[in-house]
């Protein structure tokens, strides 16, 4: 069966799920980031809590530079198109995702300065985990397109209310995965304050959620009839149920896994009711940019699967080696 | 300003300032393999010491380069969409293996190295330095491809729509200026660690501080600064006359020919007048042609034999490369100096020279950088080398107004970025490896 349409299939799937797993893996230290004030109390317990993703973030941080990539390399026009068109938001994230990352070092160094990093971290961390879900929203909700493929908005245009709520919705996992990884590396009174993080955290889930499902079922054509949107609906919010009882019963590394799930599930929602689109433009169906009219050659599709199917498990095991090499609780002072 | 050339200083802007970065990580992760396999054979605590201290600023320097890196790798969709959408089939690929085979590796074990000390043996924790050094040194290898291709492009085929279609991925890698650009680029990097080293041991001994450890460091950093640059000279060689045979134009503008001669001079500094055609300068007369094959009277093409406006700016690209080529040359006197001073026993006791090394710290970076700034404005007009112009290649729907908001927003930070990386590092060189 090699037909250039499977391997634009494959590469849509391949790409959701690099973004997905950054979405989890950034998204516990993206999360961290954003709730430090709010779970570390001392300067000891935001210690915890740094060293607790300090030797992860990068090798996570690598999952965005891959998919990134990987768009380029398989559908390099709507990587083209969400990338200068969205063109100040991608700056933002930039700026958002530099100051996270060179806080955290500043922070440990700078003593005099030290409350100013940390506030750096926070917000980079927040505005970074807020904007991935606004320009997802405005791929997924649709863009004014031309028929160049470019985009003809301006940076208000991405501001509309459905675009806004996939942000609020992909912000508010991040926050959850970050609070059921802090329940994951805690102990004692952090721990404990964590867990009720995670209580708060998964009700607001289930809230934006359901505002997220509702909105696409209000605005999306022939969604009564997909079927796959129900499951994921379904698949989501089983999950995040499954938190409460986790959380009722003490389980310290459930509800990150739990997490991760409903995580997925907003993803399958994604893959539902997007296939095979890529930017949607809300001006005219017939100017979508689709894996059909956007990616490279069938030779560097195939060659991608090859880097990608050969690669990624070599990665993937690497990757739990080194997570089994620090797992367990996070302490304030480590050997650095 | 137009739009064009906003997203040209943007890129400048960000990429000199990242690859400062880079630079130092990938020769800093060499003398941790160094030291942490001289620690695994002599069991030597000094060697640990060396290790823990240039992990501490390996640290440091590779967030920088991580978190100004990922600018360049959205700079191609934000700023450089006409690009993207026209090589997608083979920089793509390019870009998506440097992440997959590359820096994931080093990403995920650089946690190893900063964090898990006490937490795996010896054997893993020497395991984690050496993928580090490969995973950087991949990395590397990438980029200095995807960078290959846009100067000696090879391995596609121009479809019947125009597009430029991936032929033999195999070919587009080892495009013809890969390997020595790339043997160039490593280097490159190990002068600039190497003279780092140095730098801060040379300090450290001269003041008495750290003891033998102090030594030690400025051992190993003396022998690398000998050896490096002299590596470099031919490296160097071979990528100049790589070229003078795929890219002429450049190579005329390194050295300001305009007409085409047998045995041509070379400058070792001058100026360039493009209206009048005339290079001024000291010069070895027929040098050029001699260095380029070793024969007094070959020929060298000028610029003239190429419509003018094929010519990059001749006498900026002139007046780079000669500051790079002089800065290596200056590099090769002090190292070979320093290692003459070890081997007759006088290193430790030369105070002018111990003085004096720190300053050359960034002496390096000035070569590396505007090496890379003779190599990339060498080859404008063109973003692929006489396939694609830079013009046709900005993103069409980014303003002036846009770039020029984001550009001086590159700037505060990197300035930012820049003042707390020299407050940290010289932070980290107070403390010292005994800490």
């Amino acid at each position: 069966m090699d037909y250039i349409q499977n391997y634009q299939t494959l590469w849509f799937f391949l790409i959701l799920i690099l973004l997905a797993g950054y979405s989890l893996l950034d998204g516990f230290d993206l999360g961290i980031g954003a709730l430090l004030p709010f779970l570390g109390k001392t300067k000891e317990e935001k210690d915890v809590l740094i060293n607790s993703i300090s030797p992860v973030w990068d090798g996570n941080e690598v999952w965005l530079i891959t998919g990134g990539g990987a768009l380029f390399a398989a559908f390099p026009h709507a990587y083209a198109t969400a990338f200068s068109g969205f063109y100040l938001a991608m700056m933002l994230v930039l700026f958002a995702l530099i100051f996270r990352a060179v806080s955290m070092e500043f922070r440990a160094y700078d003593d005099v300065r030290a409350g100013i990093w940390e506030k750096a971290f926070v917000a980079g961390s927040a505005l970074a985990a807020l904007l991935f879900g606004v320009a997802l929203g405005n791929v997924v909700y649709g863009v004014p397109l031309d028929n160049k493929m470019e985009f003809t908005g301006n940076f208000f245009t991405l501001l509309r209310p459905v675009p806004l709520i996939f942000g609020i919705t992909g912000f508010t996992a991040v926050l959850l995965q970050g609070a059921t990884y802090a329940v994951m590396k805690t102990e004692g009174d952090l721990q404990q304050r964590a867990f009720r993080a995670v209580n708060i955290l998964t009700a607001v889930n289930f809230v934006t959620a359901l505002v997220y499902f509702g909105t696409i079922v209000f605005t999306f054509d022939d969604i009564f009839t997909n079927w796959m949107f129900y499951l994921a609906v379904l698949f989501t919010l089983l999950w995040l149920s499954a938190i409460f009882f986790s959380v009722r019963h003490k389980n310290d590394s459930a509800p990150f896994w739990e997490s991760s799930f409903s995580f997925i599930g907003l993803w399958l929602v994604v893959a539902a009711v997007h296939f095979p689109n890529l930017i949607k433009a809300s001006n005219d169906p017939m100017l979508n940019i689709t894996i059909y009219n956007s990616s490279t050659s069938m030779q560097t599709l195939k060659l991608m699967s090859i880097i990608a199917l050969v690669g990624m498990p070599i990665v993937i095991a690497y990757t739990i080696f080194v997570y089994r090499i620090f797992k367990g609780k996070s302490k304030s002072s480590v050997h650095y | 300003m137009s739009a064009l050339l906003l997203a040209r200083l943007q890129f400048a802007f960000t990429i000199c300032f990242h690859f400062l970065f880079p630079a130092m990580t990938l020769g800093t992760a060499l003398i941790i393999l160094i030291s942490e396999t001289l620690y695994l054979i002599k069991k030597d605590e000094t060697y640990k010491k060396i290790t823990d201290f240039l992990v501490r600023l390996l640290g440091l320097i590779f967030v920088i380069g991580a978190a100004t890196g990922i600018v360049m790798e959205f700079s191609f969709g934000t700023n450089w969409s006409g690009y993207s959408r026209a090589v997608g089939d083979i920089f793509g690929p390019i870009l998506a293996a440097e992440g997959v085979i590359a820096f994931f590796l080093e990403s995920v074990f650089l946690g190893v190295l900063l964090f898990g000390r006490n937490k795996v043996s010896r054997g893993v924790y020497w395991l984690s330095a050496l993928l580090v050094f490969i995973g950087g040194h991949l990395s590397a290898f990438w980029i200095v491809v995807a960078n290959s291709w846009m100067q000696t492009p090879a391995g596609y085929t121009i479809n019947e729509a125009g597009k430029i279609i991936l032929g033999n991925f195999s070919d587009a890698v080892f495009n013809p200026s890969t390997i020595v650009r790339y043997v160039h680029t490593i280097i490159a990097s190990w002068v600039t660690s190497a003279v780092m080293l140095a730098g801060i041991a040379g300090y450290y001994v001269r003041k008495g501080l750290h003891g033998e450890t102090a030594k030690t460091m400025l051992k190993v950093g003396i022998i690398l600064f000998a050896l490096t640059p002299l590596l470099q000279l031919g490296a160097g060689h071979a990528h100049a006359v790589k070229v003078i045979n795929l890219q002429p134009e450049k190579a005329a503008a390194m050295e300001g020919h305009f007409n085409t001669i047998n045995g041509a001079p070379i400058y070792a500094l001058g100026y360039v007048d493009v209206e009048n055609q005339k290079t001024y300068g000291i010069y070895i007369p027929k040098g050029l042609s001699f260095l380029y094959n070793f024969d007094w009277n070959s020929e060298i093409k000028g610029l003239n034999d190429y419509p003018k406006k094929d010519w990059p700016p001749v006498n900026f690209v002139f007046q780079v490369y000669h500051i790079m080529v002089g800065a290596g040359m200056a590099m090769i006197a002090l190292g070979l100096l320093g290692a003459y001073l070890l081997w007759r026993g006088k290193l430790y006791e030369n105070k002018f020279y111990l003085f004096i090394l720190p300053f050359l710290i960034p002496l390096p970076h000035i070569a590396h950088e505007t090496g890379w700034i003779a190599a990339e404005v060498g080859r404008q007009p063109w973003i692929i080398y006489k396939l694609m112009r830079t013009s046709n290649a900005a993103s069409v729907v980014v303003s002036a107004g846009e770039i020029t908001l984001s550009l001086i927003m590159f700037f505060i930070i990197y300035t930012l970025l820049a003042a707390m990386f020299i407050k940290i590092f010289l932070k980290i060189v107070q403390k010292g490896p005994a800490a």
